[in-house]
């Protein structure tokens, strides 16, 4: 046992470090620093300018904020009417009007909790009965037939929450097929690997939209007659089915990053090979791999959009679909689209930069470990 | 043991077979299916401008969609009890061969081919539209014989091109197409002169047209290159729901011709046209004939109008769309709609 005192000797004091790179944006010298450097400098802020005097001029000052859309044909500015007429329906779909608050609660409850999940206090056994109560209490409540809450069948459902539905059902359920699939590859009994590594590859081998097609086109066929599964369902399926196999590659490499003394001490310290997993190997593991899990997720859950293919109209098809009414159409493309990219834009920064925070915050090695 | 293995696997397969292949047990039984659900499956575009599209509340409208809703009046005395399952070309059809809908009603052309090979059928065309081309007036061109390497921005449809190389290819006239899978850059396309030439449906045309900043500089050439008739569909071995289906439309047509209208189909229960009568239901059983209540074709007006109601409030010139009734107008009005008669 080496005391505090061996420890500190034994670490190279902070003053051998090198100095800090200047990154203040105060200092000129990396931007002006050579004639080249001040040349590329202008060139990055006259084109900021441009950009933001562009859009700025767009958005606001040519603007047009009032009328309908023979205002906006006229007009040469972003079109708010458009966003105003249209924002429920972009939101929620098909959904009955009436009935918008409940998919505005389910989508509110659902962001909720991800927020509380994410404060590291609120790490708790008993996240896991909330996780278990806010799908089911969002499903009931965008499917009603409870507490005198009307029917709402799956074909009305769209827009946001649809979105968030299968992208996060799929990954939620996803995740742990493919930690199941990656241990599954990496094992050591052969019928249960040859079984991972087709699955994996027959999935991985197929476009999504195929797989989406097949559950959507060919399934119903094979069906008895009269009985149809629900096309919602069926494409949450194909689409857990389809990050599964994804998470599963992402997560085996994680695992053989491990270094192998790893699975040797836990070996030697008696545990066997469930709880060698569950306590030594796949924290390290899945810690590993947070950077390539959130590229996952934040492409699954644009990804999702290619539902539209079978006909399920999540948010960028409820976009698109407000695009097509004749009242408005042609006039207000950009716009649409601009929103669009604007809802997807902040989720997808959202989950990036918790993901960041949480390499921060899983951080257990030491700042100046050598690379391995 | 080996041979035991094999007969059960044969059997199963045969079960399995017999199961996918078998003849629908619910064939002649859609009508009965329709009113233990209580609602009419419809399969619909998921989004058409003027024939399926969502309002700012996100209500489904439409001609398409009206034309579920007159059946959904005819059943069940409401023209609410349709849900609506929007549909792409492309599964479409499968989509009612399985029993996920009862009536598609989608923009889709009868053809021999669907009709014949597809196990389903047509109801009474509902909109006849035809193929057409539309040219930037700046070149000159009067004629589609005119046209000569010209590039000609499509959708990849269903008909679209094969219409295309139909109609050009025994003429000599050299084109190249140029496909585009979304509508809005599809349209841009030909707007900022990329193509010469843009294609689809006259409908569709007229409404692209409307969507330009300066509709007169377009011309729709006059060559309509294929026939274009639009009509619900139906699974095929049920002629009860067929007759259901193609009568609703029926009626529809009829009660143009008769100057029957929402507004006034109270007051034509009064008629003395022995032929209105029967339609409305004032004498005759019609109704019992199709299983369905004597009062249908009387709900379908009053609760969706007739067909020039229908047309003009979807599709027709004070809507953005703007189209002229052309051929599809009354038969006694020069157009192509006939009904036979209700006796």
């Amino acid at each position: 046992m080496a005391t505090a005192a061996e420890m500190d000797a034994l670490n190279l004091s902070r003053a051998v470090l090198p100095p800090r790179r200047a990154r203040s944006l105060t200092s000129l010298k990396p931007y002006f620093g050579t004639p080249l450097n001040a040349l590329i400098t202008l060139v990055c802020l006259w084109l900021v300018y441009r950009v933001v005097t562009g859009a700025w001029g767009w958005l606001v000052t040519r603007a047009i904020v009032e009328g309908g859309p023979q205002a906006c044909k006229a007009g040469a500015g972003a079109c708010w009417p458009f966003l105003a007429a249209k924002l429920r329906f972009m939101l929620f779909g098909f959904y009955p009007y009436d009935e918008h608050w409940r998919p505005a609660l389910a989508v509110a409850l659902f962001l909720g909790a991800i927020i509380f999940s994410m404060i590291p206090r609120f790490w708790t056994r008993a996240l896991l009965w909330l996780w278990l109560a806010v799908p089911i209490l969002c499903g009931v409540l965008l499917y009603g037939g409870v507490a005198g809450l009307p029917v709402v069948t799956t074909t009305n459902w769209g827009g946001l929450p649809l979105s968030f539905m299968l992208s996060f059902v799929g990954l939620a359920l996803g995740f742990p097929l493919g930690v199941v699939l990656a241990l599954a590859r990496s094992s050591k009994l052969p019928a249960i690997q040859v079984i991972a590594i087709v699955f994996i590859e027959v999935v991985r081998g197929v476009p999504l939209v195929s797989i989406l097609f097949m559950a959507s086109v060919m399934l119903p066929l094979f069906m008895p007659d009269g009985v149809t599964v629900d096309k919602l369902l069926r494409a949450q399926v194909a689409i857990i089915i389809f990050a599964g196999a994804y998470i599963a590659e992402t997560v085996r490499g994680g695992l053989q990053a491990v270094p192998k003394g790893q699975h040797e001490a836990a070996a030697a310290l008696g545990l066997g090979y469930w709880l060698a997993m569950r306590k030594i190997i796949l924290p390290q593991a899945l810690k590993i791999v947070i950077p390539p899990l959130v590229n996952i997720f934040i492409g699954f859950f644009q990804d999702t959009t290619l539902v539209t293919i079978i006909g399920l109209l999540d948010f960028l098809d409820t976009v698109r679909a407000s695009l097509r009414d004749p009242n408005w159409q042609g006039i207000a493309v950009i716009e649409g689209y601009v929103f669009a990219a604007f809802v997807y834009a902040v989720f997808s920064y959202g989950i990036g930069s918790y993901s960041r925070f949480l390499e921060r915050r899983l951080k257990t090695d030491h700042e100046r470990s050598p690379g391995r | 043991m080996n041979l035991t293995i094999k007969t059960w696997a044969t059997l199963g397969l045969l079960a399995a077979a017999s199961a996918v292949f078998a003849s629908p047990a619910y064939a002649q039984a859609t009508l009965d299916a329709v009113k233990k659900r209580g609602k009419i499956l419809c399969g619909v575009s998921p989004s058409s401008a003027g024939y399926s599209y969502a309002d700012d509340k996100g209500v489904r409208k439409g001609f398409d969609s009206d034309v579920c809703r007159a059946v959904s009046s005819a059943v069940f005395g409401a023209p609410d009890k349709v849900e609506f399952v929007p549909l792409n070309t492309n599964i479409r059809f499968q989509a009612l061969q399985s029993g996920e809908i009862d009536v598609l009603s989608r923009q889709t052309t009868m053809t021999f081919s669907r009709d014949n090979s597809l196990g389903l059928d047509f109801g009474p065309v509902v909109f006849y539209d035809g193929q057409g081309l539309m040219v930037n007036s700046k070149l000159g061109v009067k004629s589609a014989s005119e046209l000569s390497q010209a590039a000609i921005c499509l959708l990849p449809g269903t008909t679209t091109l094969q219409n295309l190389e139909d109609y050009f290819k025994p003429r000599g006239i050299k084109y190249e197409s140029v496909v585009f899978e979304d509508n809005n850059e599809w349209r841009n396309a030909f707007f900022s002169g990329r193509c010469d030439v843009i294609t689809t449906d006259r409908s569709d045309l007229a409404s692209v047209r409307a969507v330009a900043n300066d509709p007169k500089q377009f011309v729709i050439l006059p060559e309509t290159i294929s026939k274009e008739p639009l009509a619900p569909v139906v699974r095929q071995n049920d002629s009860n729901w067929k007759d259901i289906v193609s009568w609703s439309v029926y009626t529809l047509i009829a009660a143009e011709e008769y100057g029957i209208t929402q507004a006034n189909v109270d007051e034509k229960l009064q008629s003395k046209e022995p032929e209105v009568q029967r339609m409305l239901g004032v004498s005759g059983d019609l109704g019992k004939m199709l299983n369905l209540d004597n009062k249908w074709a009387y709900n379908i007006i009053k609760q969706n109008g007739n067909y020039g109601e229908l047309f003009e409030r979807s599709l027709g010139e004070k809507t953005p769309l703007g189209l002229t009734r052309g051929p599809n107008q009354l038969w006694t009005k020069g157009g192509l709609l006939y009904s036979p008669p209700f006796r």
